[in-house]
Parts: structure tokens; sequence; C-alpha cells
């Protein structure tokens, strides 16, 4: 069996008063003890104990305070070394946490249902927990043939399936010039068969740009709100947030902490983050803020740039932007046009955040940032689930090897290895027989870290 | 009363497979024919091998089985199959002197030591608890035996169809055979019908050769069996065949024929192969083809018989005939014997094990087409896994079981028992899923080993293969390490046409261009002095085998990663005669198709037609328990 060490966030994603992260294999404690700074070493520590420490980084700096469980092999749920680490509920911490610990080697995000998996293969769960699990499986199993997925499952399934028969089509003229040699059958046109490779990668495109979507509907969307002191974040957030959280102030700097507020537009959940700056500044009270409002546009899926009529443009504060974002993820804002509707300063959007005028138009922008221009309607099949968007990734990797062999000219037999593994990929998202991975499948409905 | 340690029933090429290699690894061996001169007789065309079909003979052959060395003398035309592909499609049919192979078949059979031929029928199946014990004959005292296996053709209440005329015989001019049936129903076995058929034969001489088009052998033939002396090969004199069509008007002729097929009016209830169908099959189910492609095939060099492969019928002798003389070339024809059906009883192979002993009766197998499969080779194959399984189990060995990934004849029985089958079952290379490995070529490494062990393949062979696997292997090591300068193989790449390297580039890598050859890779510049190159180079096969792996490194890596992926699966075993029943979370239908299968492993198991993911998981859950 698969020797790695896994880790996954055991608790649900978003925010909450804490979060558990779980840790189980062989390195569980000894990853641990690389960022975590408490009494002792959890190396050493007896099982079924709590330690407090902090989570620092490869660079020494501190992520988060946390509580660490300790349960030691075979007294776990996995029956292998385990730790469970207790964080502050907070997306940002418990993402930074993680990827701390899969940057080690051999250490690697569980999958779905793992921890289960190994729970049962340690022989943790006995013979009526088997049952259960069975059971478990095997009503949603059928829950799932009798219709009962959901729309979106429903739909994909029916890409999926007609993906994998056009590209049971294209085996089987390949395997008919194959096997039936003697017979005066036509040859396989290559640039056919090319093209319609090509088509299928395109629609497997299509699919895993959906996941993107799929996952905003899921997780939501960071938006951080950057602008100087006074042009109106705290007035912006208010003013879509219809209620007065952050403080609004007319001396600069006083939001010090980074704010989040959680809010629904269009149906999409974003968690909007005010900033305190990002200019480094002399001011050492200030000075963390600033640290922790760069870290926040950094890990943003959008940034709302602010700037207003009266204090104009900041190229300064703009290139500081670019040094920590993308381009693409920003929306440049110009706010209080209600002091000068005529303002020739450039921008994306023009709002004031006093008045609510062009908001609207702001929200468009937000969602186009976060999910495209692609029109998802609720009969287009979307890709939620993360062993979908992978085995789709897998499919379209097998399609490109399939195309690089058409066009390197090799024979179908070839041609048709990277066509059936496509195939067989993609079977295994709607759960047919199996030439994969049955076991990591039988535990497939438990979320992650479970 | 005379008592064998096994008993084989028909000397068709399942039965002479099995009652050969039965002999030689020591068991007493009867076979039952009710003709020694028709042992291993060509029924249908005089041909063996073809695509896939080819790579069966080359296992057999591998494995110490007798089909290869059969066909090699008395082959009268030898093509490799598919050339224009990759090595993995390549397949090697020849053309056989039909009475020759079947004297070769006889003597070899007869000069079998142990092994004694028994000319009578047999009439019934005798068991005692389940187990086997003998077999009931038409004109003798009971034979009996430890081991019973059941070969027996097209001849279980055979039937043949001419048009409405019905005649009672497995195959022209040859009774049927009764009584088996009867008997295993008895004990408790289904069966079914299928149903085969032949094209008409043809005088030689009455057909106008001057105006069809030839098609020959290769100019460098190369035999089937791993022990023919190439020096000597090919042994006969060879010949050409030769290639015409239908046309529109044939096809009319024939179509008037359909009121009396025995097909189309439903007196056949028998299942047809589908890749395999009859002229008037062809016509109905491909309606816009205009024509079909015949070949015209010698059954021999002394014989004056022609096989038109292609045009399979059991419609009216006349109308066959009258169809006949439309086709450029046979114009003037004597059709010395009309094409025909032949109907026959199977038995449904998921009633076989893997090691083709029935699961009903202990030391009972069936091979060929009792199984459901159609061909020569298919049948071959399995009665050389039923003779070294029958021979293994009396002398209290393990088992003998080939995996989907070792070879074709994993893949043929792994079907057969796993998904069972309603029409005849006709090896392609498209169901072996690891057919990038499983090469014609390679089969000696892949198999010999198991052949040398049941003593069946002679210790100067083995040890060749052994000393060419280290050449390969370590020439394979060299070509992956040898590193040419760009001054120094520049020049070479431009006279090939191939593009200049800029610094250095292993041999290993240059293989890979396709208008590049190992070969001139190791002696472009004629001064190669490694010893791993110059092994190579002495040896073509060697050398062979290294550029197939290299040139398709990355395909075969991946067949490779994909036969790992599965074999936790396939190695995960289910225990015999498990009872399927108790576990009460698996599917109505999965639970039947498993207690039905009793397959041996959950890949097996994952394989069974309507056994779900959510089954397979829950027997996981089960059985890990």
């Amino acid at each position: 069996m698969n020797e790695d060490t896994i880790v996954a966030l055991a608790t649900p994603a978003g925010v909450g008063a804490i979060s558990i992260i779980r840790v189980s294999g062989s390195k569980a404690f000894a990853v641990t003890d690389r960022f975590f700074f408490g009494k002792i070493k959890i190396e050493n520590a007896a099982t079924h104990t709590l330690h407090y420490g902090y989570i620092k980084n490869q660079d020494e700096e501190k992520i988060d305070d946390v509580l660490i469980s300790v349960f030691r092999a075979p007294n776990s749920y996995t029956g292998e070394d385990s730790i469970e680490i207790n964080t502050h509920g907070n997306p940002l911490i418990v993402q930074k946490i993680i990827e701390l610990l899969v940057s080690v080697d051999e250490v690697r995000l569980a999958e779905p249902g793992e921890f289960t998996k190994r729970a049962f293969l340690n022989s943790r769960l006995d013979l009526t927990e088997a049952e259960a699990v069975a059971d478990v499986i095997n009503s949603r199993t059928e829950a799932s043939f009798r219709g009962a997925r959901n729309q979106l499952d429903g739909f994909l399934s029916a890409r999926v399936n007609d993906l994998r028969s056009q590209l049971l089509n294209l085996s089987s003229f390949i395997e008919l010039e194959l096997d039936f040699a003697e017979e005066d059958i036509e040859f396989v046109n290559l640039d056919e068969l090319s093209k319609r490779v090509d088509s299928i990668i395109i629609e497997i495109d299509t699919l895993l740009e959906s996941y993107e979507f799929g996952r905003v509907i899921r997780d939501g969307v960071n938006v951080a709100i950057v602008g100087r002191p006074n042009v109106g974040k705290s007035s912006l957030l208010n003013y879509i947030l219809k209620e007065s959280r952050a403080i609004v102030s007319e001396i600069p700097g006083t939001t010090r902490d980074v704010i989040r507020e959680e809010v629904s537009i269009n149906g999409i959940l974003f968690r909007l983050f005010d900033t305190a700056g990002i200019r480094i500044s002399e001011d050492t009270i200030e000075r963390e803020g600033i640290l922790r409002s760069q870290e926040t546009v950094r890990n943003s899926d959008v940034i709302i740039f602010l700037e207003d009529v009266k204090q104009g443009e900041s190229r300064e504060l703009q290139k500081d932007l670019l040094d920590l974002s993308s381009p693409d993820k920003i929306i440049k804002v110009l706010n209080k046009i209600d002091l000068d509707s005529t303002s020739e300063i450039s921008a994306d959007v023009k709002i004031s955040a006093k008045t609510g005028e062009g908001i609207d138009r702001l929200f468009f922008k937000l969602k186009e940032k976060a999910i495209g221009s692609s029109s998802y309607t609720e009969k287009t099949a979307i890709v939620t689930n993360l062993r979908h968007h992978n085995c789709l990734k897998k499919s379209r990797e097998n399609l490109i090897n399939a195309r690089e062999s058409i066009i390197k000219k090799m024979s179908g037999e070839f041609i048709s290895v990277d066509l059936r593994n496509a195939e067989m990929t993609l079977a295994e998202i709607i759960g047919e027989v199996t030439t994969e991975d049955i076991l990591n499948n039988i535990f497939m409905k438990f979320c992650i870290g479970k | 009363m005379k008592k064998f340690d096994i008993v084989v029933v028909g000397g068709g090429h399942a039965g002479i497979e099995a009652a050969s290699v039965g002999a030689r690894m020591g068991c007493s061996v009867g076979l039952i024919t009710m003709d020694r001169y028709a042992l291993g007789r060509l029924s249908c065309n005089p041909a063996i091998g073809g695509t896939a079909k080819g790579h069966l003979v080359r296992e057999i052959d591998a494995l110490g089985g007798i089909m290869g060395k059969i066909a090699d003398p008395t082959g009268i035309q030898f093509r490799m199959l598919n050339k224009s592909k990759g090595p993995a499609v390549w397949s090697l049919r020849c053309q056989s002197d039909r009475k020759l192979y079947s004297a070769e078949a006889y003597r070899v059979i007869d000069s079998t030591e142990n092994l004694e031929i028994v000319e009578d029928s047999a009439i019934g199946v005798l068991t005692e608890n389940g187990k086997v014990v003998g077999v009931k004959t038409q004109s003798r005292n009971d034979i009996l035996c430890n081991a019973l296996i059941l070969s027996s053709g097209t001849f279980l209440n055979g039937l043949m169809h001419t048009g409405l005329n019905k005649t009672i015989g497995g195959r022209h001019g040859e009774q049927s055979s009764t009584g088996i049936t009867e008997s295993l129903v008895n004990l408790g076995f289904e069966y079914g019908r299928l149903k085969t058929g032949t094209p008409p034969r043809l005088r030689k001489d009455t057909i106008n050769w001057n105006i069809l088009e030839e098609q020959p052998g290769d100019e460098n033939p190369e035999p089937f069996s791993y022990q023919t002396d190439i020096s000597k090969f090919p042994v006969l004199p060879q010949v050409s065949c030769h290639i015409s069509y239908t046309d529109k008007e044939v096809h009319k002729i024939l179509e008037k024929g359909f009121e009396f097929s025995p097909m189309f009016t439903g007196r056949i209830q028998g299942v047809g192969p589908r890749y395999c169908p009859s002229i008037e099959d062809k016509i109905v189910r491909f309606a816009d083809k205009e024509k079909h492609q015949l070949f015209l095939e010698p059954e021999g060099l002394d014989s004056d018989l022609i096989y038109l492969n292609g045009f399979s019928s059991s419609l009216p002798a006349e109308i066959q005939y009258e169809a006949l003389k439309k086709i450029k070339g046979l114009e003037n024809v004597e059709m010395v014997r009309p094409g025909y059906a032949v109907e026959y009883d199977f038995f449904p192979p998921h009633q076989v094990d893997l090691t083709l002993e029935t699961k009903l009766i202990d030391g009972l197998y069936f091979a060929g087409q009792i199984n459901g499969t159609s061909g020569y080779e298919e049948a071959a194959a399995q009665g050389l896994i039923a003779g070294i399984n029958a021979a293994l189990k009396i002398q209290g060995k393990p088992e003998f079981i080939l995996k989907r990934s070792q070879a074709y004849i994993g893949v043929l029985i792994d079907d057969l028992v796993t998904k069972s089958t309603d029409e005849p079952y006709r090896m392609f290379t498209s169901r072996a899923e690891h057919r990038l490995l499983l090469r014609q070529d390679n089969a000696d490494r892949r198999l010999m080993k198991f052949g040398f062990d049941f003593g069946l393949i002679p210790k100067e062979l083995f040890e060749k293969v052994n000393i060419r696997e280290k050449t390969i292997v370590g020439g394979i090591d060299y070509c992956q390490t040898k590193k040419y300068h760009a001054r120094e193989i520049n020049t070479f790449l431009n006279a090939t046409n191939s593009n200049e390297i800029d610094s250095t580039e292993t041999i290993s890598k240059l293989c890979k261009r396709p208008e590049i050859h190992l070969k001139q890779l190791l002696e472009f510049n004629g001064s190669i002095n490694e010893k791993a190159a110059i092994d190579l180079l002495k040896d073509e096969i060697a050398l062979q085998q290294t550029e197939i792996e290299l040139k398709y490194e990355g395909y075969i890596q991946r067949q490779y990663e994909a036969i790992a992926k599965l074999e936790r699966y396939e190695t995960t075993t289910i225990p015999l005669n498990f009872d399927f029943n108790k576990i009460k979370h698996l599917s109505t239908e999965g639970k039947s198709k498993l207690n039905k299968v009793k397959p041996r492993s959950i890949g097996q198991a994952s394989r069974i037609s309507g056994v779900t993911p959510s089954d397979i998981s829950i027997l996981l859950v089960y059985l890990k328990n």
C-alpha cells in the first residue's frame, strides 16, 4: 500500500471557530516537528495528549498558534501515527499550514476517503463497522442509480458518456484496421482522426474550465480591496455590506487589520478583505498590518484597486500591486464620482460608494473575474468534484499523447493505447467498472479527511 | 478395463495438443478419435495463424506445444501480416498443405511415448461423487481415467446445412457424436448451440488464373516454431494465393436463394460468428457494399482443390454454383463441394475454471469449440492449457494459469471464463489490453520458462533464450548510456536525412527516430568495440528485440504502468467455492453473476458484466475481514 504520509482538512472548508488538520502516516510526527514550536517535540509526546505551540514557516514566520493532539499507532483512527492540528478557523491559515506540510517529501494531500481507507486496511474497522461502511456505499450508489444524483452530476455524466462513445468510435476504427488486415477495409484517415481527438480535447478543456466555476460555487471568491488611505475602501465595503462593520474614519491608516466580510452577489460567495495598505511604512505598528495586507493580496482571487477622483492615480501603488498579483486579477475602480462626474482618470469601473452609482457594474465585473465570461446555465455540465477534475486532466494528458502519436504517424496500436486510457479514465468519473484503483473508489463518497 | 491417467476425446487441434502435452509431462494418455488419419485435420480453411492467431501459435510453441512444429514443415506460403504497422500487431500466417498437415500431426502424435490412439466414439462421461472416473465408448468397454479432456469440436450433435438439406455430421463425410451432450446435461451442465460455416471447394484447373490478382508469400519467410531449423526453411515449395471479388450481379443471384437459406428461414438456431459472416450475411448486413473480396487459397501442393475464402455459405448448392460462375476468373469453374453451415453443441465457458477444468466435475476439462471458440489456434491453445493442468493436477503440482498481462492465451481463457460467450469467440489483438507487450516476436522471452519447467522445451533452446535475454538487457543498458557526439554522428545523420544533433545524444534517444535503425547506430563508424554492442550485432533477434524496446519505450512503459496498477486486484484472490450469497449487500444481479462465474480474483470479478463497482467494493470489504 501507499506509504506516503497524508494530510487533509478534517473540518468543513470555510470560516469557523476552529479548523482541524489531520496528518497520518509514518512521518506524521517528524513532519509536524519541522514546523511546530511548543514545549516538547511531538515525536516525544505520549499518545492521546494535547500540545500548545506555534506553527512557523520555513522563514520562521509565525503562522498561527495551535493545539495539537497526538495519536500513536495503532491507537488512532487510521491505525497509523496521527496528529490533529487545531488552528483558528481561517481558510488562509489552514491553506498555509497544509502547504507547509505537503512541501515535505513523501507527504501529500489525502485522496477522498483515504483516512477511512487506511483505517480499513489497518484493520481499525471491524466486521460490523465494515458492514456499515458497505451499507453507506451501497445505499449511496443505489440512490445514484435511481437517478437521485443531482442535476449537475446528471449533465456531467451525459457529457462524459458522450465523450467516451466518441473515443470508443475512434478506437474501433483503429482496431478495425489492425485486426482485419486481410479484409479490404478503408484505412483510417489520420487528419480526420487528429481533428476528432482535438475536438474531444477542447470539450474536456471546457469541462476543466467549469471546475473553476464549480470551485467558486463551492468555496467562494477572495476579494482584496486595495487603495491609498481615504479613497473609500471602508465606505465601499460598507456599502456592499449595507451594515457598518469596518471602521469608517477620516484618519489615514485606521484600518490596521485586515477586515473580512462575506457577501453573496448573484449567488456567488465573495469574501471581502479590506486591507490596511500595502506600501511599506516606517511606522512599526502599521508594519505588521501591512505585511498581513500583502499576504491577503497574494492570496486573493480578485483585487479591487480603488482610487478616487480627488487624489488621482497612484502609479507607485499600482506597481506594488503588480508585484503581489497578476494584472488579470485586478479591477481598477474609481471612487467618489459623485464629487466629480467628469473625471478623465481611466478605470474599469467608476463608482460612488456614497450614492451607490456604478456598483451594479462593479458587481458584474466581480462576477466576470471570478468565473470568466462563459455563461453557465443550469443545464451546463459543471465539474465540482476534485476527483472528476483529476480524471479529466488525466484523460486530457492521454489524448495529448494520442495526438502526438498521430502526428508522428505511429501505427494504430500506439495511438490506441492512449485513446483507450483516455476512455478508461473518463469511465472512472461515472464509476463504471473499473480497471482503476477500486479501493480508492470505495471510500470516494466520503469527504476528504473523514 | 483400460485405464489412462488422461483421456482426451477428439483429435482436432485442441485434442492433439492436450494429448501430446499430457504424455510428454509423463502421464499415460488415451486419445479417442473416430479416425486416426483425421488427427489435426484442417476442417475449414487450409491456413494456420493470421492476426492475433499467429500470436497464439508462437505462444503455444514457446510453451512447448506442437502446432507450430506441424505448421512449419507443411506450410506452402508464409506471410507476416500487418508488416506496415508496429511490431505488436505483426502476425504470421501460413497456407498449409491440408493433407500433409494432417499426416504430420498423425506422425507427431503416433510417435509420442505414453500416448495411445483409440479409434472409437465417446458417448458418455462417467463420474463418481462429482469426480470424473472414465468415459463410455461406442464399441469398447468403458475407459477409465483420472482426468478427461473433452475437445470434440463441432461433433457434438453436429448438423450440417446446405440450403434446406440437413445432414447429421460434424464435418463433411464424417459422422457426428451423440451421447456426450446428454450425459453432461444430466450432470447439470448448461449447453447452447453455435453455428459455423465453410465455403465451397473449387477445381483448380477450371479457374482462369491469368486474370486474377496474385498474392505471393514473403520473400524471406519466418517459421512459427522456435525449434524449426531456419537453414532448412521453408521446407516445401512456396505457392501464391489469388484475389477476386463478388459484384452486384453475384449478390443478386445469391439473394434469390435467401428463401432457402437455413439461416434466414430460422432452421439454424445456433449463433454464428459476427466477424466471419457467410457471404449471404455480408450482403444483408452491408447492403451498400457493392463487392466483397475473395481469396482463392490452394489446399495443397498436389491437391486439385481451391478454398474460396470469404464465400462461406449455406445457400442451396445450385445457387452457390450459379453465383460462382459470375465471379471474375471463375466463369468456367467446377464446384467440387458446396459450402455448408454446421451447427453444434457447446457449453458456455463460464462453466470452466481458468485451468479449463469444469467447476462442476472434478477432473473434467473442456477445450476448444466445446467452450464456444472458433479457430484452430484458439482450440490448440486451450488444449495445451487443459493438458498441462490435467497433468499437473494428477501429479499433485500447482495449477498453471497465464495472466492477461502475460499472454494472449491468458486473455483468451480469462475472457471465456469471465465473460462467457454466446457467439463463436475468436482472438483479436484488440482483446489484449497489454498488446504492445504481448508480441509474437517475444513469446519465447515471455513464456519459454514455463515450457522448460514442464519439461516441454529442450534445455539447449532454453539456454539460448537465456543468453539472448542477457544480450538484450545488456544491449538496452548500453544504448541508454552510450552517447554520440555531434561531430562523430552528424555526417551519418545527414546521410540518413535525419536532423543533426547539437552536442551529444544517447543511442537510445537517436534510435527513437523512425528513419533510423539501431543496427546503423551501432555500426555507422565501423569501430564498435564494446562487448554489449558486439553481442547485439552478432544476434539479429536480440538486436530486433532491443530495437523494439527502445523505439517504443514510452508506450511500453505506459503499458507496464497500467499492469502494475491492476496487479493488486489481480493478486487479491477470492477463495475457491466462496459463497457470494452470504454477502447480503451485493446487488442481486452481481450476486448471481459472481456465483455463476466464481471468479478467482478481484480483478477477474471486476470484469464480469453485471458486477458493479459497488459490488466490487463490498466484496473487498468482506475479503479483508
